[in-house]
C-alpha cells in the first residue's frame, strides 16, 4: 500500500498526544505529577496539539475535506468513522481534565475522574485507528492479531516519552516516567520483531488462479489492460525494495526502539535528564515514522494479484 | 447507510455471469463501459494525460489476459474482464464512514452517492477485487454501477435495458440477469456450466459468476501426410525434402 503523509502523520502524532494523555491521567491520579496550577493544562495542551496536528493531517488528505463532518454519521459500521467520533469526543474529558486541574486543583476527585476518562478515551480513539487497519481483510499485513495492540503499544511508549519529557520540562521528578518508557521500548521492540516474524512467514491469501475463478490452475499475467499507471497500481500496488525495507527494518529497531530505551535509561539515573528526554522523543519520533511507513509500504493488497504481484 | 441489508431469501440479486471460455479479450465491454457512463450519472470518467507519456484513467472494467496451465481447463491463454461483482458481504460498503457507499436492497446493487463521498479512499482498499477507482478531478469514488441507469430507463428500447458491457460484448461472453432466483437464464446457465466466485476464501460472497474456460481440443498428428511422387531420384530428394521440412 502506497504510504501517504498524511496516514503517517495520523498515526504517530495521535500516538504521542493520545498516549501522553493517557499517561498525564494515570500519573495524575497516582499524584505523580508537578503540583503547580499550570502543569496541568499545559501538558494536557501539549498532549492535545499532538494529537490534533495528526487528526489534522489526516483530514486535509481528504478528497473533500469539506465534507468531513459527514464521516461521524457511520459509527454503526465504520471504525473511520468511529475513530472520527472517538477523537471529537475525547476533548470533551481532557478539557474537563484541564479545567477541573486549574480550577479545583490537581488532587481533587473531578480532575482524577477527568484525567482518566481523557486518558481511556484516548486510547479508545488509537484503538479505532489500529482497527481501521486491522479490520480490512484484503490486505493480511493489517489483518491480523498484531495490528491492535501493537498501535496500543506504540501509542502507549511514545506518550511515555513525552510524559518524561514533560516532566523534564516542567521540574518533576522523571524517573518513574523513563522507567516506563524503557520497559514499553523493549515491549515495543519484541512487539514488532513478532510482527514481522508474522507477515514474512505467512501464507498469502489468495492465489491468482482462485482471484481469476480457475482453481488447482497456475495462472502468470499475459497482456494487462493498460501498459501505464492506475488508480490500483498507484494505491494499492506499491512495491519495496527487499534492500531498503532490510535497512529501515534496522533503522526502526535502532531509531524508534533501541536509542530512546537507552536515553531513558539514563535519564532515569540522572544524567542530564532534559537532553537525554529531549534526544529520545526526537529519535522514537523518527523511528515510529519509519516503522509506520513500512507498516504501509509493505503491506500487499490482494488486489495487486490481478497485476501478478506477490501477495 | 453503510450497514448492509438483511439479506431475505428469494431477493433479488442483479449480477453479471461472465463466460471465461468465450471472452475473446476485445476490450469492447471496457470500452462501450467508459463510454455509457462517461455520459451517465457517474460521469465523467475523466483520464489523465491521455495523450502524453503517461496516459491514465478511470475505468470501471478492466480486461486483463492470463496464461493458465494445469487445472480442468488445461494450457491456455485466458481473457479475463474484471469489475465490481456487487458482492453480498461487501467490506467496500461497510467502511465508509459517510454512508456514500451503500448497497441497495431492493437489487443488490453497491453504490456511491457522491453527494456526500469525502474522498477518504477506504472503500477502495477494502474491496480484493480492484473494482473501485478515484476520480482524482472530483476527488470523489466512483464505480460499476451495474448500468443502474439503462437497466430502469424506461426511454431506453426494453432489448436495450442491459448492461452497457453485456450488448456490447461481441462474443456473446457477458449475461445480465437475477442471480437471486435459481430458475432465471443466468442462474440455470451457472448451473449448466459449474460457475464460481472469485476468490471466496475472502468471504464477500460475491454476485457476479464466471464460467471456467472449457478445456480445448487441439488436433494431434500431422494434418498433412508428406507427398511421395513416384520413385527415381527426383521423387526420393522431394522425399527427403520434404521430410525434412515437415519435421
Ligand atoms: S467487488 Fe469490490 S466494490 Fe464491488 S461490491 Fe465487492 S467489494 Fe465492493
Ligand atoms: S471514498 Fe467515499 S465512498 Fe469510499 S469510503 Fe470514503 S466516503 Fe465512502
Amino acid at each position: 500500500m502506497t504510504p501517504s503523509a498524511s496516514v503517517l502523520l495520523l498515526t504517530t502524532l495521535t500516538g504521542f498526544g493520545y498516549g501522553l494523555l493517557a499517561w498525564l491521567g494515570v500519573f495524575g491520579a497516582a499524584r505523580g505529577l508537578p503540583q503547580q496550577p499550570w502543569f496541568g493544562p499545559l501538558a494536557i495542551g501539549f498532549a492535545l496539539a499532538f494529537a490534533s496536528a495528526g487528526l489534522l493531517a489526516s483530514t486535509l488528505h481528504l478528497g473533500r475535506p469539506e465534507r468531513a463532518w459527514r464521516a461521524f454519521s457511520q459509527w454503526r459500521s465504520s471504525w473511520l468513522s468511529r475513530e472520527g467520533v472517538a477523537a471529537v469526543l475525547t476533548y470533551l474529558p481532557a478539557l474537563a481534565f484541564a479545567a477541573f486541574w486549574w480550577f479545583d486543583g490537581p488532587g481533587a476527585g473531578t480532575t482524577l475522574v477527568a484525567g482518566l476518562a481523557a486518558g481511556a478515551m484516548g486510547m479508545i480513539t488509537v484503538a479505532c485507528t489500529a482497527m481501521i487497519y486491522a479490520s480490512l481483510k484484503p490486505v493480511r499485513h493489517w489483518n491480523n492479531a498484531h495490528t491492535l495492540p501493537d498501535y496500543l503499544l506504540f501509542a502507549l511508549y511514545s506518550g511515555a516519552l513525552l510524559l518524561m519529557l514533560a516532566l523534564a520540562l516542567g521540574g518533576g521528578d522523571l524517573k518513574g516516567a523513563a522507567l516506563l518508557a524503557a520497559v514499553l521500548g523493549l515491549l515495543g521492540l519484541v512487539a514488532k520483531l513478532a510482527y514481522w516474524r508474522h507477515v514474512d512467514h505467512a501464507a498469502p491469501l489468495a492465489t491468482l488462479g482462485s482471484a481469476i475463478g480457475i482453481r488447482g490452475a497456475t495462472a502468470r499475467p499475459l497482456d494487462k489492460p493498460h501498459f501505464t499507471q492506475n488508480y490500483i497500481l498507484r494505491e494499492m500496488g506499491f512495491q519495496v525494495a527487499r534492500k531498503h525495507a532490510t535497512r529501515l527494518r534496522k533503522i526502526v529497531i535502532v531509531c524508534a526502539f533501541l536509542a530512546p530505551t537507552l536515553l531513558a535509561l539514563a535519564a532515569a539515573f540522572g544524567l542530564w535528564p532534559a537532553a537525554m528526554a529531549f534526544v529520545a522523543v526526537i529519535l522514537a519520533a523518527c523511528g515510529l515514522l519509519a516503522e509506520r511507513w513500512l507498516f504501509f509500504a509493505q503491506a500487499v493488497h490482494v488486489a495487486a494479484l490481478y497485476y501478478g504481484h506477490e501477495v | 447507510m453503510t450497514s448492509l441489508p438483511q439479506p431475505a431469501p428469494g431477493a433479488t440479486k442483479l449480477g453479471l455471469v461472465i463466460d471465461l471460455d468465450t471472452c475473446v479479450g476485445c476490450h469492447a465491454c471496457a470500452v462501450s463501459c467508459k463510454e455509457w457512463n462517461h455520459g451517465g450519472a457517474s460521469g465523467p470518467l475523466p483520464d489523465y494525460d491521455s495523450r502524453g507519456a503517461n496516459p491514465d484513467g478511470l475505468w470501471f472494467n478492466r480486461i486483463h489476459s492470463y496464461e493458465t496451465e494445469g487445472g480442468a481447463c488445461g494450457s491456455r491463454t485466458v481473457n479475463f474482464p474484471r469489475s465490481c461483482l456487487h458482492c453480498e458481504e461487501p467490506q467496500c460498503v461497510t467502511v465508509c464512514p459517510t454512508g456514500a457507499s451503500y448497497k441497495r436492497a431492493e437489487d443488490g446493487i453497491v453504490l456511491v452517492n457522491p453527494d456526500i463521498c469525502i474522498g477518504c479512499k477506504l472503500c477502495s482498499w477494502a474491496c480484493p477485487y480492484g473494482a473501485r477507482e478515484f476520480d482524482e478531478d472530483e476527488s470523489i469514488m466512483k464505480k460499476c454501477t451495474l448500468c443502474v441507469d439503462r437497466i430502469y430507463n424506461e426511454t431506453l428500447p426494453e432489448a436495450e435495458r442491459e448492461p452497457a458491457c453485456v450488448a456490447s460484448c461481441p462474443s456473446r461472453a457477458r449475461h445480465f440477469g437475477d442471480l437471486g432466483d435459481p430458475n432465471s437464464a443466468v442462474s440455470l446457465l451457472v448451473l449448466a456450466r459449474g460457475g464460481v466466485e472469485l476468490m471466496p476464501e475472502l468471504g464477500y460472497k460475491p454476485t457476479n459468476r464466471y464460467l471456467p474456460p472449457r478445456k480445448a481440443v487441439v488436433p494431434t498428428g500431422p494434418v498433412e501426410k508428406p507427398l511421395r511422387a513416384g520413385t527415381g531420384f527426383s521423387a526420393s530428394l522431394l522425399s527427403l525434402v520434404d521430410r525434412v521440412l515437415s519435421r
